[in-house]
């Protein structure tokens, strides 16, 4: 197989993350977060590509990737926007926001805009209820939300946004 | 009130501002003490599992076979999913160095030279506080080979985790770690003497390790005497919801939830009346006004038929909708089950689907009753306790609050809720 997924240099860190377990596959989740930053996602190929580095057959690493919530097959949106909607942020109103930008960016949560520059997802607690109602933005916990700082966020990534 | 971790919280999280603070000098202590001394002193401190189970730390300890030949694993269980808990991060980002100076002390009274510390995968700046900490104690010979000057070699690995609330079950945590997905595993065997790659295993939350350090330098009999009779210590309590100031707070074993709510965090904000609180993480069943003079330690909180959990407090005043309240309760518990257990799986979904049904205004009075009987199905019959907690909460709103459900039935759908606004 040509692997252009794992590359040389991929694979070196990866050998490295193995080194780490006395069994292999005890790296799969490590060596498939390092695949999808890189790549932005885990796409078919490239799990064929994972399947093959572990010796296990592809299921397995499907069966990872639709049991973790944090791997994707497409990539997300330049600015990925996940908001919790668990109790202590519904209680302080999250839903409100989900609306709010569903509304600003004419997309559904669980969707990306047409020009990728905006992913909408809704999340379970995040572990951040100090700040609620909160949003993991990227990779940053941002809260208490208000619809300025949302709107200060769209703002950043998308000019031809209005209020 | 003196603080213990939480004084660490205002400080910088660098080894050289830990070691100001005298930091990894109980370790070096510990290290030069004999195993079995500190797993006795760990059990005279009725120190109990913080991360929600609150099993004696220093019992788990004794369930570990030493002379079985294979290696033992020490996993720190940093997975912190359970919604309303979030002071997990807080040790990682404040003072990583408390909790690998823990796992030193833990490592070497059970005879372990092998740590995974397994966290959850959103969590980030937590991350990589932890990861400059662990760099930094590699660097100067805190971890490795022959560690502070010992004949101890500790090596500890972090693993990110990568989304999924089972994973913070201990064996669903074990599965994961091991490349797969999060199956919790029957019981017995126990992790202590089948755990991680087949291996005796202890599985400590990183709170509970991080209050070893506090014990191993002014005595288990002094941490014993900070809580109530069988609850060690402080613990620290996760505090959100309608309260004024949410945040982590430290305190005693022994303080009641009242004080906790009014005292300490200011009350409930716009000087509203308090409806009912949920007392250790989503999980736990609700309390209402009447219950509030409880005592927040294991014991107390079970015998108000609730758990001390995860010390999550979710505080939810006189305009929360309880129907709304639980609908999005039960989607968490809908989302999150793994899917391996029959009564889990559909019982959770079904009875969710029921709820969004009633949200939206459809709500039948039979409704109740089919719901009772979906989770009454829903405790003991599964492999891991995930459905037992979904059913002790479920099934307290319904007792509590069941005259709401029914007025929300006949009346349709409150406008003043927080979900509608």
């Amino acid at each position: 197989m040509n692997d252009s997924v794992i590359t040389p240099e991929i694979r070196k860190i990866a050998d490295q993350i193995c080194s780490n377990y006395p069994v292999k596959r005890a790296a799969a989740l490590p060596v498939m977060r390092l695949i999808q930053e890189r790549y932005g996602a885990i796409s078919a190929e490239a799990e064929l590509e994972i399947a093959e580095y572990f010796n296990l057959p592809p299921v397995d690493i499907r069966e990872l990737m639709t049991f973790y919530t944090l791997f994707y097959s497409k990539p997300k949106g330049k600015c990925h926007i996940q908001i919790c909607r668990t109790l202590s942020c519904a209680l302080r109103g999250s839903e409100a926001f989900i609306h709010y930008l569903e509304t600003k960016l004419g997309i559904q949560a669980g969707q990306t805009t047409p020009d990728n520059q905006f992913s909408l997802d809704y999340v379970e607690c995040l572990g951040a209820c100090e700040i609620a109602p909160m949003a993991q933005i990227n990779k940053e916990f941002v809260g208490p939300l208000t619809k300025e700082k949302l709107m200060q966020v769209l703002k950043q990534n998308y000019v031809g946004i209005t209020d | 009130m003196e603080k213990l971790i939480s004084r660490f919280f205002d400080l910088p999280s660098s080894l050289s501002a830990y070691k100001k603070e005298g930091g990894y000098d109980v370790a070096k202590r510990a290290l030069e003490m004999k195993p079995a001394e500190i797993e006795e002193e760990v059990k005279r401190s009725n120190l109990r599992g913080l991360g929600g189970a609150g099993f004696g730390c220093g019992i788990k300890w004794s369930f570990v076979p030493r002379n079985t030949g294979k290696p033992i694993y020490l996993v720190v269980n940093a997975d912190e999913g359970e919604p309303g808990t979030f002071k997990d991060k807080y040790i990682l980002t404040h003072v990583p160095h408390l909790l690998l100076e823990g796992i030193i002390i833990a490592s070497w009274a059970v005879g372990i030279h092998k740590a995974y510390i397994y966290i959850r995968g959103e969590y980030e700046l937590p991350y990589l506080r932890l990861k400059s900490a662990l760099d930094e104690a590699y660097q100067n010979g805190l971890l490795g080979k022959r560690i502070l000057g010992s004949s101890f070699d500790l090596d500890v690995v972090i693993h990110r985790g990568a989304g999924a609330y089972i994973c913070g079950e201990e064996t669903g945590l074990l599965e994961s770690l091991e490349g797969k997905k999060g199956f919790p595993r029957l019981k017995p065997p126990f992790p202590a003497v089948v755990g991680l790659f087949g291996c005796p295993t202890v599985i400590n939350n990183v709170e509970t390790l991080s209050y070893l350090p506090f014990i191993v330098n002014r005595g288990g009999e002094w941490f014993a005497k900070l809580g109530t009779e069988k609850n060690g210590g402080m613990r620290l309590f996760s505090v959100s919801g309608h309260v004024k100031n949410p945040g982590v707070y430290e305190l005693p074993m022994g303080i009641t939830l009242r004080e906790i709510i009014y005292h300490h965090t200011g009350g409930i904000r716009g000087g509203k009346k308090l409806k009912a609180v949920v007392p250790g993480g989503l999980s736990a069943a609700i309390l209402t006004e009447s219950e509030l003079d409880v005592k927040m330690d294991f014991d107390s909180l079970k015998a108000v038929g609730s758990m001390g959990g995860s010390g999550g407090v979710i505080v939810m005043d006189e305009t929360t909708s309880m129907v709304d309240a639980l609908r999005i309760t039960m989607q968490f518990y809908a989302h999150e089950s793994c899917g391996q257990c029959t009564p889990c799986r559909e019982g959770t979904g079904w009875i969710y689907r029921i709820l969004g049904r009633i949200v939206r205004g459809k709500g039948r009075l039979e409704d109740l009753n089919q719901m009772l009987d979906i989770g009454n199905y829903l405790g003991g019959t599964t492999i891991c306790a995930l459905a037992d907690g979904a059913q002790m909460a479920f099934l307290s709103y319904l007792k509590k609050f069941r005259g709401e459900f029914e007025q929300f039935i006949r009346d349709g759908v409150p406008k003043e809720t927080y979900a509608h606004a």
